[in-house]
């Protein structure tokens, strides 16, 4: 019995909220049991986004995050701290594990399985592979991913950095705890712009689409009006929240 | 026996019965993970240990192996009521935030505090120290939907033989 291959709707932004995105994600990781691939351009303005476990006293320097003006999001899955603005490339792979029956719904199973997905998207511009859960030319990072699972459905998201600013990266901390290839280095050293390998942006999120094909999946287009649907679920889990600084201000630094 | 098994279902589908040794130890590395008698266990890996009214609840041996180091678990409030197969909270590990469910219904009278600050007591420790919550039992009808010890390790083999079994075609095939 020939099994038929899965869809998986396809949905482009750019400039989108990343609060919003985050939201919107979540909402279909729980509410409903479609494969999406989701692609935003670009976040609508600067943000710094903390895992699940982040305290904002411990990974920002609060004061200089306050006076930048810039949003503070917590959101639903594992992982980092990013700081995010219109250079940064997000995708967000969403699956029903039946559609992938051979990837165990746990977090290595399904990293293996996402670093042969973005290795047709990137082989051509360098030594692309995971290394220490983190996606590298070489020993260089240049997108930080996390992931969230509930049952065997699971969400894998990415932020590409097409460009970042140094006064950005900045306002986080050093984390307590680092990937052992990053060897001590500065940011500078050991994170890289995409720029610097590719010469278009469109190389990336056409790239991904086609990266969903060549999966086995079978892409169809949806609009933000499609997706929408999901906010208006049953489900009434919401791991996303804005934070205030104000308060991690009073928290020891 | 699994082994063997999933070598003739692969010569069956006219594939190499060849096993690459990453699906040797895949198998090898589920068909240890401890089970504790006279717990019950969900098929989603968490298990429960009644005592009277009273329920303990954390993940499973298995489950900890297959989320890998444990940095962070989101707690319930106490008194916090949850139905069987609800989600009641979030452990966090290798950048993954994954539900954990509720095996039974109840009420939360207590959580395991020390979790707060060392987490990876989950994976040294699973069945013991690392639990997660206590519940009040609310519907101990919930109770004859768990498995006992024996049933959940044989699960866990068939499952994991089955889950092998199509990683190994997938990979194989790729090869063909």
């Amino acid at each position: 019995m020939i099994n038929a291959s899965p869809v998986i709707n396809i949905l482009s932004l750019s400039r989108f909220p990343i609060y919003n995105q985050l939201v919107l994600e979540e909402a279909i990781l729980r509410g409903t049991t479609e494969n999406w691939c989701i692609i935003n351009d670009g976040a609508f303005c600067p943000a710094i986004v903390m895992g699940i476990s982040g305290r904002a006293s411990e990974l920002i320097q609060v004061p200089e995050a306050i006076k930048a003006g810039v949003q503070v999001v917590k959101r639903f899955t594992g992982g980092g701290t990013v700081v995010v603005d219109h250079d940064t490339i997000f995708t967000t792979l969403i699956v029903q594990g039946q559609s992938l029956p051979h990837v165990d719904p746990y977090p290595q199973p399904i990293m293996k399985w996402t670093e042969g997905f973005y290795e047709p998207v990137f082989k051509s511009f360098g030594e692309f592979r995971l290394k220490e859960n983190d996606y590298v030319f070489q020993q260089q990072k240049f997108g930080g991913n996390a992931q969230a699972i509930t049952g065997k459905r699971w969400l894998h998201h990415t932020s590409f950095l097409w460009d970042y600013r140094a006064e950005s990266m900045s306002l986080l901390k050093q984390p307590k705890k680092a990937p052992a290839y990053r060897e001590g280095r500065s940011h500078e050293h050991f994170i890289v712009r995409l720029k610097d390998f590719v010469s278009e942006r469109s190389a990336i999120t056409e790239g991904i689409i086609e990266a969903c094909s060549k999966s086995g999946f079978i892409p169809e287009v949806r609009n933000l009006t499609d997706a929408a649907k999901a906010l208006q679920g049953s489900n009434k889990i919401c791991g996303t929240k804005l934070v205030d600084l104000t308060t991690a201000l009073q928290q020891p630094q | 026996m699994a082994l063997r098994n999933t070598a003739l279902a692969l010569a069956s589908v006219g594939l190499r019965p060849n096993v690459p040794s990453i699906f040797c130890s895949l198998l090898a590395s589920r068909s240890f993970a401890s089970v504790e008698t006279g717990y019950l266990y969900a098929k989603s890996h968490e298990w429960a240990k009644v005592d009277g009214d009273v329920a303990t609840v954390g993940i499973s041996d298995h489950a900890q192996a297959e989320l890998g180091d444990v940095v962070y678990v989101e707690l319930p409030d106490i008194g916090k009521t949850f139905s069987a197969g609800e989600t009641f909270g979030v452990v966090e590990s290798v950048k993954a935030a994954s539900d954990v469910y509720a095996p039974i219904s109840g009420e939360v009278l207590e959580v395991n505090s020390e979790l707060k600050d060392k987490p990876a007591t989950i994976n040294a420790d699973p069945y013991k120290s690392g639990w997660i919550m206590k519940v009040k039992v609310t519907n101990k009808g919930d109770l004859s939907k768990l498995l006992d010890a024996k049933a959940y390790e044989k699960r866990n083999r068939a499952l994991s033989s089955e889950s092998s079994a199509c990683w190994a075609i997938q990979n194989l095939s790729r090869e063909e």
